[in-house]
């Protein structure tokens, strides 16, 4: 076991890869020598050399699309973008070629292809370096979209998404980037949990009782930086009496939906916590499932904790967008209410 | 003295950048681009420049305070966009990248337009209309096409006017900036293209983006390219000014600025773990600022006296600067989300009885008191 940060924890998952898989290859823009804008590179040119950690030319469409060529070839390429706001000149070859190319060659042509992408907010970042883009890419079969919360889920995530036949969004919770965690470097791939499984964990009150009666139980479902936040407020509630089982998704597509009904059969309870505007976003998909797989084991109606349908705002008001810890409180309580 | 030059390609395939001043201030006229500036022109020049990096300097510091969330400095590039100002008329259009602070100095964006956002309070903080500045563009090379497309408009309107656009060496290899080339010339758009190739994209060298000087590009794209030594202010106004007016009617020309980017990407960035500190030293001796200040010396137009002045005006800035930076006003919170449409439609975007976006929690505390007391039962 050793502690990393969530940026070590990815830079040794990439270390690993490169090292077992010729055919694994880094590429993005600063990926070489600098290590990457935050670091998850570092160390990998001087370790792997510029054939396989490749600093590209400045254009987002040029990465993921030679990405696709280089696939076809039979390379593995891991695709850094800079910032989620930066995804967007590369929206086309993801959206219409990496997704696509499996099914338009019938099963013939795999597309291991994993993008990495820095994303949320809460940084004080300017315009573009907070954005929450997932719902687009889950959006559109033919990609799987994780979105990892903590070191050892990154580390582990990271691997399996690259030995993955199929193309990945990875998205990388960067104001998590410097939290810390156990991981475990020797891990074998094959000992892993499954890379599309959700993590459950159940937060009982501390009042001798072992559990709350189901009249004060909730599930909060989650991923990425928005996982911290839940355990926030869930450790507040359980000081309330309150029993939270919080649902970390860890992959946005294909949604893990069996975990989520399981989850809300024991708690009766559903609030959705994401940093994505509200509208028709992630938090919305999951409330629908919800209600058409178990309608009738819900005590309240599904509350959304999410960001503001509107433009990210300037950095100063960023506390008012985000889903904060005191809005998820404020939304258990609302479920609570309703009862 | 209207410029002579007449379209021809000047894009460096042999030789060094024009160039008019040398790093030491000597003054060699070029007759294609002549220099016509009156002295308070020059001492005009000279003096933007200094604020300029005044200012920067200044925001630098205030961003190591914290009280600047980020900086991208300028520094040792200020003779483009002083010079590029200088060169386009009034009613011209210019659309910058985030680098270029010259630019928004010269056009009289203020001290507070300029670094609002750097300060986190707006992601714009001007009217471009009002100013004839674009805001600066964060996505690389997304703004060269909104260029040629005003530029596209301005042609459409009658003509007579012109859009300069700035982008980096980075930018260029952009599928959008390339696009813009391509919509530039089939539409012979009034649009000057100002690639300022200042050594590096972050980390990433220029001769990542091109095997070429980037002002050879033009030549595949079928319009005139040149290459300019970009420390050098004067010819950096010439050959803006005569690509401006050749553009006018002859449709885009390419400008390819040499220059070097003094201070690390941003102030997130470090810069030592890609370059070396003997490399940016050696820019240091092509400064475009004591080339300026030795041209205008040894001239006459400057003194000691007058240097002394601007050093006070220089610092009257800075004080300025760090006094406007902590006062500025936050935002309003209630001010969040209301123009991302032309009216303020936030309440009819939601059907009746969903409530509106809330940026004050969705529950008041008294019910969520009540609710969370009845749990401890
Ligand atoms: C589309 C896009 N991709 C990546 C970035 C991140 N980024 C910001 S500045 C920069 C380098 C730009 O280099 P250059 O165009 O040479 O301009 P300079 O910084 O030298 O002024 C990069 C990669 C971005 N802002 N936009
Ligand atoms: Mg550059």
């Amino acid at each position: 076991m050793l502690t990393l940060t969530m940026s070590r924890a990815l830079n040794e998952g990439l270390r690993c890869a490169l090292r077992d898989d010729p055919r694994v290859l880094v590429m993005g823009e600063d990926v070489g020598a600098l290590g990457g804008v935050f670091r998850v590179t570092d160390g990998l040119l001087s370790e792997f050399g510029p054939q396989r950690v490749i600093d590209t030319p400045l254009g987002e469409s040029g990465i993921i699309g030679t990405a696709v060529g280089l696939a076809m070839r039979g390379y593995r390429p891991v695709c850094e973008i800079q910032f989620d706001g930066f995804v967007f000149p590369a929206f086309d070859q993801i959206v219409s070629q990496v997704a696509k190319l499996r099914a338009r060659t019938e099963g013939r042509q795999p597309m291991p292809i994993v993008v990495r992408i820095p994303a949320g907010g809460g940084i004080g970042a300017v315009e573009h370096h907070s954005e929450s883009p997932e719902a687009y890419f889950a959006h559109t079969p033919g990609l799987r979209v994780v979105y990892p919360s903590s070191p050892s889920d990154a580390f582990r995530m990271i691997r399996q998404s690259i030995a993955l036949d199929d193309p990945v969004i990875f998205l990388e919770p960067k104001r998590c980037y410097w939290h810390k965690g156990e991981v475990e470097p020797e891990a074998e791939l094959a000992d892993m949990p499954p890379l599309l499984a959700a993590q459950t964990v159940r937060l009982s009150p501390q009042r001798g009782v072992a559990d709350g009666p189901p009249r004060y139980s909730v599930s909060i479902v989650c991923y990425g930086p928005t996982v911290e936040w839940a355990m926030r407020a869930a450790e507040a509630a359980t000081q309330q009496g309150v029993t939270v089982e919080v649902v970390d998704l860890r992959a946005l597509s294909p949604l893990d939906l069996g975990s989520v009904e399981a989850s809300v059969q024991r708690t009766h309870r559903l609030v959705v916590v994401h940093e994505a505007p509200g509208r028709v976003g992630l938090g919305a998909e999951i409330a629908a499932a919800v209600s058409e797989r178990c309608f009738a084991d819900l005590y309240a109606p599904v509350q959304r904790v999410v960001g503001l349908d509107i433009p990210y705002p300037p950095n100063r008001l960023e506390g008012a967008y985000l889903p904060t810890p005191e809005r998820i409180l404020d939304a258990v309580a609302m479920t609570l209410a309703a009862a | 003295m209207p410029p002579t030059w007449t379209g021809e390609p000047c894009d460096g395939a042999s030789g060094p950048p024009i160039q008019v001043l040398d790093p030491s201030g000597q003054f060699t006229a070029d007759p294609r681009f002549p220099v016509d500036l009156d002295d308070g022109d020059l001492l005009g020049l000279h003096r933007d420049m200094v604020l300029v990096r005044q200012l920067d300097t200044t925001a630098t510091a205030l961003q190591q305070q914290g009280e600047l969330g980020l900086w991208a400095s300028s520094r040792g590039q200020e003779a483009i966009g002083v010079g590029l100002a200088a060169a386009v008329a009034p009613s011209d259009m210019v659309f910058p990248s985030y680098r270029e602070h010259a630019l928004a100095w010269c056009r009289g964006v203020g001290i507070s337009g300029i670094l609002g956002l750097f300060r986190g309070i707006t992601n714009g903080g001007w009217d471009p209309a009002a100013v004839g500045l674009a805001v600066p563009s964060i996505v690389i090379g997304a703004q060269v096409l909104h260029a040629v497309g005003y530029a596209m408009g301005q042609q459409l309107d009658g003509g007579g006017e012109a859009t300069a656009v700035v982008f980096g060496d980075g930018a260029s290899s952009q599928g959008d900036t390339l696009e813009a080339m391509v919509w530039a010339a089939s539409f012979e758009a009034p649009v000057v293209l100002l690639c300022i190739n200042n050594g590096w994209a972050i980390s990433v060298p220029a001769a990542r983006q091109s095997r070429i000087p980037l002002a050879q590009r033009a030549r595949g794209f079928g319009f005139p390219g040149l290459r300019v030594d970009g420390n050098d202010v004067l010819a950096m106004y010439a050959v803006a000014r005569a690509a401006l007016d050749y553009a006018r009617t002859g449709g885009p020309v390419l400008i390819e600025a040499v220059t070097y980017r003094m201070a690390a990407h941003t102030t997130a960035d470090d810069d030592m773990r890609y370059r070396t500190r003997a490399e940016v030293d050696q820019w240091q001796e092509r400064d475009p600022i004591s080339r300026l200040t030795a041209h205008l010396v040894d001239c006459g137009l400057l003194d000691d006296g007058a240097l002394a002045e601007l050093q006070h005006e220089s610092q009257r800035l800075a004080e300025a600067v760090r006094h406007e930076v902590r006062t500025m006003p936050m935002p309003d919170v209630r001010t969040l989300g209301r123009h991302a449409y032309a009216s303020d439609t936030r309440a009819s975007l939601v059907p009746a009885g969903v409530p509106v976006a809330p940026p004050a929690p969705a529950v008041d505390s008294a019910v969520r008191a009540t609710a969370l007391s009845a749990a401890h039962g």
